[in-house]
């Protein structure tokens, strides 16, 4: 047993005493949180991009309340896009604020100068985007409820903003890594996301007016898998990719 | 001096015969449809500009991959000629498509799952061109438009699927039926000469315009390095 483990030039990750594999996977997982939870600090000390966000998302809602004039009628065919058009508008705003930081304060050398893999900052900083945007539409959500007297609270209009908020942030995050690196900054993330972002949220809006409908699920199925294969399409890409954009 | 090629003189003289000939073709070669009348004939054009516009998009996808593993800034620029002769040929189907529609389905501009597409793929390239003008550093420029064009190249598809949700109007003349669509007709075989000959000529335009874009690119690259000696 003991010669085995001296002929061989790179012991077993498992350690001994934690009992967990120290493998390539399990270090690059705690870069991903490591990110994730940095962000995560940072927004709960200042509440700067979730209220900004909050705020936003309100103010658009009542707009579309006047521009739409959203009676009961009306409220039944366009809740679905109003929800998906608010959480687009603000899901830029975080998106931009979310990188810029990083951008401005240097932290994205010093990010950039971790022994990581590149990838890994773009998973981190996909998934703390992901969590912003979870919290706005978590409050988004009930505060349109109450407002309109809707039920939003159905297992599938979840799953479906859970589905289309990845697709979102996915292409999202990268683009914004791309945007904050431009001269016209902030101005370009709208203009590149909503083209590409376009699929994703039809098919949000799609499936989501389904549920509110209390349509068939064959009828709903087809926007739902849609909506699973942009997310796998554009996560992959993204990983893929995402090393050439924050190359130096 | 960097003269241009007679290769490229040449072609430049056939693509105006070519498209002089697929016009005159058009017109007065192909019949008259029956129910449309003239404005069919818009159709050999319309076809023409997309097919080309059309290839030219899925070769621009495939020129990201290419430069984003080469890294070679000469790629980068085939890139760009490709897409902006694209871009101009699938402006010029869509405003051909208006030109048809407005007789046939009684508007210029439909929300249609087609015509929603073409738009998206249009705004698409809009935004890679303004993009590019953001950044000043040439082989970020580069990465940012190829992998920019790359995810634009992936999501027309995808945007074509999801609107494919709502219901089309737009006919389908070649292979498969559109039950619902509205102006659709089917090919004589003067039709399909017309058709062929637009395809073919419209291919050749392009590709003598995509060469001339790139060999204006690499002038304009020259220009750029000749500046920097002058300031060094």
């Amino acid at each position: 047993m003991r010669k085995i483990s001296e002929s061989h030039p790179h012991p077993s990750p498992y350690h001994p005493r934690r009992g967990l594999p120290q493998g390539e996977g399990t270090r690059y997982l705690q870069a991903i949180s490591a990110i994730v939870w940095k962000d995560l600090r940072a927004e709960f000390r200042s509440y700067e991009l979730i209220s900004s966000m909050l705020v936003f998302s309100l103010l658009v809602i009542l707009i579309f309340n006047f521009a739409l004039e959203l009676d009961i009628k009306t409220r039944q065919s366009v809740t679905a896009g109003v929800l998906w058009a608010t959480f687009a508008f603000a899901g830029t705003l975080g998106l931009n604020r979310s990188m810029a930081i990083e951008k401005d304060r240097g932290c994205l050398d010093g990010l950039l100068l971790a022994p990581v893999d590149r990838s890994a900052i773009y998973f981190g900083k996909f998934v703390s985007n992901l969590v912003f945007m979870l919290i706005v539409e978590a409050i988004v959500l009930p505060v349109y409820s109450v407002l309109y007297n809707t039920n939003l609270f159905q297992p599938g209009l979840l799953i479906v903003i859970l589905l289309g908020s990845i697709g979102y942030t996915a292409v999202g995050t990268l683009l914004a890594a791309m945007s904050v690196q431009t001269r016209t900054r902030d101005v370009l993330l709208p203009i590149l996301l909503f083209p590409v972002a376009f699929a994703v949220l039809l098919a949000a809006v799609k499936a989501s007016g389904g549920f509110l409908d209390g349509s068939d699920f064959a009828e709903i199925a087809f926007p739902i898998n849609l909506l699973i294969a942009y997310d796998i399409i554009f996560i992959s890409v993204s990983f893929m990719v995402f090393d050439n954009i924050v190359e130096e | 001096m960097n003269t241009k090629p007679i290769t490229l003189k040449i072609l430049d003289v056939i693509s105006i015969i070519l498209l002089l000939t697929s016009a005159y073709i058009a017109i007065f070669v192909a019949p008259t449809e029956k129910v449309m009348g003239d404005v069919q004939r818009v159709f050999y054009f319309h076809i023409g500009t997309a097919w080309v516009a059309l290839v030219g998009f899925v070769f621009t996808a495939g020129l990201s991959v290419i430069y984003l593993v080469t890294k070679d800034l000469k790629w980068d620029r085939i890139q760009v000629a490709a897409i902006e002769v694209s871009l101009v040929f699938f402006l010029i189907t869509i405003i051909l498509g208006s030109i048809w529609a407005r007789p046939a389905w009684n508007t210029w501009w439909t929300w249609d799952p087609r015509l929603t597409t073409a738009a998206i793929t249009e705004l698409i390239y809009i935004a890679y061109f303004m993009l590019r003008q953001g950044i000043d550093d040439p082989d970020r420029r580069a990465r940012f438009g190829a992998v920019y064009a790359l995810i634009g190249g992936l999501s027309a598809p995808i945007t074509f699927f999801a609107i494919r949700l709502f219901r089309t109007i737009h006919p389908v003349v070649i292979a498969g039926s559109n039950s619902e669509a509205e102006g659709a007709f089917s090919m004589t075989p003067d039709m399909l000469t017309a058709f062929f000959f637009a395809l073919f000529a419209f291919t050749v335009i392009f590709i003598d315009l995509f060469w001339n874009r790139i060999r204006l690119e690499n002038l304009q690259d020259e220009v750029e390095q000749l500046k920097m000696k002058v300031t060094m």
